[in-house]
């Protein structure tokens, strides 16, 4: 009876910290939703901000995550594909194998700060391109390569090797056997891995404080060359920086970047599930 | 008529190839023409079968060549990192010896004689890391006991995706509320005049680490062997003791490298704790003091500095500091992770 008595003890313990995670998580994104929602309209979407940005919209942060998430997937996603399956499909296990996956490793753990600084001193300073939408990309891009890799990486690994060899038995060369059999199968894995990738993108602030964002810009970019707002940029400058700033904007403002990155997150998580009960 | 069957024997030619001379009657007996014709598609057809084939392994050997030189990009990024902090970091120590930038107690870069002693600093991360710690490592571990072995499917898989969204949650989001809501509760609930602290820091920060710790010591526990359970309950222990004294020494080495990772990702957040922590670059000697972090001194003051200076420099370097500090940890806690699972087969 003791032992059963402990054991209910430890049990709702155990259940208490789980509580202790997801309540203040759910918490935060309803009490954000809450104060938020009544800001969003058309308006506040796509207008361009006012008197100091105390008022009107933030139509250009939006432009300019946009941009800057193109920007890096279109850089990233070749690369971190290319990578994967380099190291699935070409690479012999090795020395040269376990040091790129120790550089895969180490680059996840880069601090997000640190990308910024090299984003500048290479991208910014050294290549010349300024403070950029380019040199904001390529940074981004570094940072989510790693998830890229990772995802493409084990989306390949699950993709039946009996595909590969029925394949190459009727006579394809191994690239039309990648390009063909293996990359078709591999894609929803690699598109999850893309999206949480965008929204990782989507959200950091540190290394675009150092190489793109502009404090306060009401115009459109022209080129890849200009500056631009960045949404979590644009909530951190008006949450710290701005005297007088009405709560209302600041709440709006979270608002939209937690939903777009919430938006990129149920798509990932949707395309996963679905794959996965495609495979059982 | 006799045309016709020329080109029928010419086509049968073609597909049979070399090894099968055709033995038809009609075909021996064709004019010279169309026995030329014979030999030259024969030949044509063998030299486009070699052309094709050069085609396939020049392009075969290309693409290989092309996904070989993307495979090493990761290893080129990380080194290029580390050339240009270093690059731009070491200059620093012509001004300052290194001795004194690492154990200086004073970080003035703007005044009139400068002081570049990162000491508080590199104790402001180390205080908000491990007060993150302190916060995230007995929760983090519970809930992954919770998710891996007490809660039913439906639950479990419903807490890891609240889970996994607030790995997803952007940091400046997590500051936000930090400054609006937490930085209030602190300062109400501890009797402060502020409630920019490293309390308020930790608590957010310990929030970040959680989605790593949690879901590396559930994969730890989940993928343990059936045997390892069934044989405990087996031998009359209860599902309590079969949880403490059978599964989670035998995770312990992921459950210490989730903790590792989730100490890095600790020591690396920036903007949450630039905006909470109050930024007072002093000596902290409690939780409850205003502090500052090496992230937030490279973030809040690179914008600021003047290109080439020794503030400048000293902040690239304040990285190189940052970046050693992760990648040990992290190479750590890949060593753990790689012997746990190696003890797994």
């Amino acid at each position: 009876m003791k032992k059963e008595q402990r054991e209910k003890l430890v049990f709702s313990l155990l259940t208490l910290t789980a509580a202790l995670v997801v309540i203040p998580t759910l918490l935060m994104i309803g009490y954000i939703i809450f104060r938020g929602i009544g800001t969003i309209s058309w308006e506040f979407l796509s207008a361009m901000p006012r008197k100091g940005m105390r008022e009107g919209g933030i139509f250009p942060a939006i432009v300019g995550t946009v941009s800057l998430v193109l920007g890096t997937m279109i850089v990233a996603l070749p690369l971190g594909v290319g990578s994967a399956i380099y190291l699935t499909e070409y690479a012999k296990q090795g020395f040269l194998t376990r040091t790129i996956r120790l550089a895969i490793l180490n680059l996840a753990g880069v601090p997000s700060v640190v990308y910024g600084l090299f984003g500048l001193g290479l991208f910014v300073l050294f290549l010349g391109f300024g403070s950029s939408i380019l040199a904001g990309a390529l940074t981004l891009a570094c940072l989510v390569l790693p998830v890229v890799i990772t995802a493409s990486e084990e989306a390949l690994k699950s993709v039946d090797f009996s595909y590969r060899q029925a394949s190459l038995a009727l006579g394809a060369t191994k690239w039309q056997t990648i390009r063909h059999v293996v990359l078709p199968h591999a894609a929803p894995g690699i598109v999850t891995g893309a999206i949480l990738a965008i929204g990782r993108a989507a959200g950091e602030t540190a290394p675009i404080l150092l190489t793109v964002a502009a404090f306060f810009l009401p115009r459109l970019p022209q080129s890849i060359f200009d500056q631009v707002m960045a949404l979590p940029y644009h909530l951190y400058i008006i949450s710290t920086q701005v005297p007088g700033m009405p709560e209302s904007i600041k709440y709006g403002t979270a608002l939209v970047l937690l939903g777009i990155v919430s938006i990129f997150f149920a798509i990932a998580t949707a395309i996963r599930i679905r794959f996965k009960m495609a495979n059982r | 008529m006799k045309e016709q069957s020329v080109t029928t024997g010419n086509r049968l030619v073609v597909s049979r190839g070399h090894a099968n001379p055709p033995k038809q009657e009609p075909l021996q007996n064709a004019t010279n023409e169309s026995t030329d014709t014979i030999t030259n598609s024969r030949s044509f057809a063998h030299g486009k079968n070699l052309k094709s084939k050069f085609t396939n392994r020049l392009s075969e050997f290309i693409i290989e060549k092309i996904i070989f030189i993307l495979g090493m990009t990761s290893i080129v990024i990380l080194a290029l990192i580390f050339i240009f902090l270093i690059s731009s970091g070491f200059s620093v120590f012509k001004d300052v010896p290194l001795i004194d930038f690492l154990t200086g107690r004073f970080w003035y870069p703007n005044s009139v004689n400068p002081q570049f002693g990162i000491l508080p600093l590199i104790l402001g991360s180390l205080w908000v890391t491990a007060g993150a710690i302190l916060i995230s490592v007995p929760i983090g571990v519970g809930c992954a006991i919770f998710i891996a072995e007490v809660a039913p499917p439906k639950t479990r898989t419903s807490l890891k995706v609240v889970i996994e969204f607030l790995s997803a949650i952007p940091s400046v989001v997590l500051g936000f509320i930090g400054i609006m809501v937490l930085s209030n509760w602190v300062r109400l609930s501890f009797d402060l005049s502020s409630g920019f602290t490293l309390l308020t820091g930790s608590i957010l920060v310990a929030f970040m680490a959680m989605p790593t710790i949690i879901s590396i010591s559930d994969d730890a526990i989940s993928s343990l062997p059936k045997e390892y359970r069934e044989a405990s309950l087996a031998l009359g222990a209860t599902r309590l003791e079969t949880i403490f004294h059978v599964l989670v020494p035998a995770a312990s080495s992921g459950i210490v490298a989730g903790v590792m990772l989730g100490i890095g990702r600790a020591i690396g957040e920036t903007m949450t704790v630039m905006m909470v922590t109050g930024n007072a670059a002093r000596i902290p000697t409690s939780l409850l003091q205003s502090g500052r972090t090496m992230t937030a001194t490279i973030a809040a003051e690179m914008g600021d500095t003047v290109r080439q200076s020794t503030h400048y420099h000293s902040l690239f370097a304040i990285g190189i500091v940052l970046l050693i500090m992760t990648s040990c940890i992290n190479l750590v806690a890949d060593y753990v992770l790689r012997r746990a699972q190696k003890g797994d087969r």
